[in-house]
């Protein structure tokens, strides 16, 4: 029978091997030739974009790459999909949202009204845009436009 | 209770329903908003009650935590706490970090990242009050007569959780890398370092519920924490599938996450096992049943539903939608929700000297916090199947979706409300025990 020592050392050395593949794997996914994220098109606009969808906790109502509320669309491929349903005027659209002085309600739901200036709206925009691009290993196909146009095909 | 210092528990539990009640509140605006009832979304829009309703179970879990901690480690370590005033201290500190937290939520305080919204000039003061609360613990266990494994593990949960607490706090530019580490607090934390502290817990309720060897029950508590890490540390990347990151995550956290629901199989069949095996039965019954309904829920809610999405092929369809919200409910409130009414359960009586053990009050809260919580799960479950069939796989317009399955939004808010009943009357009875006195000291065991 397994003794308290043994069932310590199977806690112990088990902890120890898994956090160190752990740490390796971070080192690797990050590392030149592996890393995905998109990192090289980070321009000053899209990290001031991002500081703006943090400050106002955007993520408290929408999902991005999958993550955060459940209360309003997934905007990871936003831009893409409003340039289709409002033939190319996606950006636009996204503007007079985030311009608003009035809460955006079109489908009954209630947006807070954030009234951004036109260089803020601008700054979020080219964020949507950074984060389209990142390669997110197939998932962008199933939440995308362009899938949604090759099923009704 | 055995030694005066403990007192200091009760304070941390009172604590801890006040902000529950709270977090309840919170949940019903975000109930009725979904069905379209959202009258308040001027002062309190979507996300404002939602970040108020996660950290806020976030702060009460580890204010159960910290209580739970101040009445086992006297307990185990068999002297007084080194220091009551400081304890004090750090209770009300933590008190008023977290009020401010959620106060400053009102007013568009906060980083906008899941779960750790805390703006970092209070993230510092988080640490600082932990760092206290970890001094008084861990000088109590070391001065102590003696270190025991029971305490050893709890108190290695509260060091690593406060340890995970500093990755979410490093700035980066970029939103898959402030994501990666983003999980490094959340995941590692409930499927990794709570386990302990959950662990810790559940083991010292079983050696004083059960009358079981404490060696035994120590030495599966070993295996138990073991699996834990073994499976759950490289298990983290079942969120890094789809959020940009190296496809090897695919492989490593589909295999190792899928390990994951072993560690509270094993939970669940431990507390059951010493349960059937203990010669002594405990007068206090509610304490019985929220520490075998700890193990148990745990097992369903965050073993077998967070099994349900974890596989790499099912997750790219339910990723971010409401499945993900059926597990977080049942998860945790089966493995920290519970866990936490177990410990207060079995301590009220020792700390007041007023022996509750079996009121048909506290059974009914047992229950219709169940049943509801349940009802819940499955409202939630039901949503979100439907939304990843509609939306995911015959892509329907999400707002379309959300109009369709608005329907199990009025069966969550039914459900809630049996939910909230089994919560008000626990905390009726919490209530009924009064307050702790040393005169508790003697009444005992
Ligand atoms: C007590 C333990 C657990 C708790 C409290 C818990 C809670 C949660 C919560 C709150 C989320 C949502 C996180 C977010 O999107 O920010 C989540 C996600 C997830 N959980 Fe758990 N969980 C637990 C255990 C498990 C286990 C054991 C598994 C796997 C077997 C699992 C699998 C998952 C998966 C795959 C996701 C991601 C869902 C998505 O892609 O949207 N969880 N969990
Ligand atoms: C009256 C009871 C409750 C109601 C009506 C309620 C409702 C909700 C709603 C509507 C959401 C937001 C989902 C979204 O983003 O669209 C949510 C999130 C959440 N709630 Fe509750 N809740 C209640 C109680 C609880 C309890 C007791 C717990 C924990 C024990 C809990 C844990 C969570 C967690 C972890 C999330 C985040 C889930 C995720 O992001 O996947 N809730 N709740
Ligand atoms: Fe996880």
């Amino acid at each position: 029978m397994l003794s308290k020592k043994q069932a310590r050392a199977f806690f112990l050395g088990g902890t120890l091997v898994t956090f160190l593949i752990f740490i390796g794997l971070t080192i690797y996914s990050f590392s030149k030739g592996n890393d995905q994220t998109n990192r090289e098109n980070l321009t000053a606009d899209v990290v001031r974009g991002k500081e703006i969808w943090e400050s106002n906790n955007c993520m408290g109502c929408h999902t991005l790459l999958g993550e955060g509320a459940y209360y309003a669309p997934e905007l990871t491929k936003v831009v893409d999909r409003l340039n289709i349903r409002y033939d190319g005027n996606g950006e636009e659209v996204i503007k007079s949202i985030l311009m608003s002085p009035s809460p955006w309600q079109l489908n009954g739901r209630k947006m807070v009204a954030y009234g951004m200036t036109e260089q803020e709206a601008g700054d979020v925009i080219a964020f949507f845009k950074w984060i389209g691009k990142i390669d997110l290993n197939g998932f962008d196909r199933v939440i995308s436009p362009l899938a949604k146009e090759k099923m009704n095909k | 209770m055995k030694y005066k210092s403990q007192k200091v528990a009760y304070w941390f539990f009172a604590l801890s329903m006040l902000l529950l009640v709270l977090q309840i509140v919170y949940g019903f605006v975000m109930g009725f908003a979904r069905i379209g009832f959202d009258n308040l979304h001027e002062f309190v829009p979507f996300n404002v009650a939602r970040a108020v309703h996660t950290n806020l179970l976030v702060v009460w879990l580890l204010s159960g935590f910290m209580g739970a901690a101040y009445y086992i480690i006297p307990e185990e370590a068999q002297r007084e706490l080194v220091n009551v005033k400081l304890a004090y201290v750090q209770l009300i500190s933590l008190a008023l970090v977290g009020v401010t937290a959620i106060v400053g939520f009102h007013f568009n305080i906060w980083e906008g990242r899941k779960f750790l919204e805390i703006p970092r000039p209070l993230d510092y003061l988080v640490v600082v009050n932990v760092l206290l609360f970890l001094g008084l613990i861990l000088t109590t266990l070391f001065k102590g007569k003696r270190q025991t494994t029971t305490a050893l593990v709890l108190s290695m949960g509260l060091l690593f959780a406060a340890l995970l607490y500093l990755p979410g706090m490093i700035p980066f530019d970029s939103q898959v890398t402030d994501s990666f580490f983003r999980w490094w607090v959340v995941h590692l934390w409930v499927e990794g370092v709570w386990e302990l502290i959950m662990g810790g817990i559940l083991s010292f309720l079983l050696i004083k519920l059960t009358g079981v060897d404490r060696e035994v029950i120590e030495k599966w508590l070993y295996v138990i924490v073991g699996l834990t890490f073994l499976s759950g540390v490289l298990g983290t990347g079942h969120h890094y599938y789809y959020i940009g990151v190296n496809k090897i995550w695919i492989i490593v956290g589909g295999i190792f996450s899928a390990l994951e629901p072993l560690a509270f199989l094993a939970m669940a069949l431990f507390a059951v096992n010493m349960y059937r095996k203990g010669e002594k039965k405990h007068p206090n019954k509610l304490a019985l049943y929220w520490t075998l309904g700890a193990a148990i829920t745990s097992f369903v809610g965050a073993g077998l539903l967070g099994f349900a999405h974890t596989l790499p092929q099912t997750n790219i369809y339910t990723h971010g939608t409401l499945v993900t919200a059926m597990h977080g409910h049942l998860a945790f409130w089966g493995a920290y929700g519970m866990i936490v009414l177990a410990i207060i359960s079995y301590s009220l009586p020792n700390l007041t000297g007023r022996k509750l053990y079996d009121s048909s009050r506290g059974r009914m809260a047992f229950w219709l916090a169940n049943i509801g919580m349940l009802g819940m799960t499955v409202a939630f479950g039901v949503a979100g199947v439907a939304q990843v069939y509609l939306e995911r796989k015959f892509k329907m317009d999400f707002m379309l979706v959300q109009k369709e399955i608005a329907i199990h939004f009025v069966v969550l808010v039914l459900c809630a409300s049996i939910f909230a009943t089994g919560i008000v009357l626990y905390i009726i009875d919490f209530y009924k025990h009064g307050r702790p006195t040393d005169e508790a000291l003697e009444i005992n065991e």
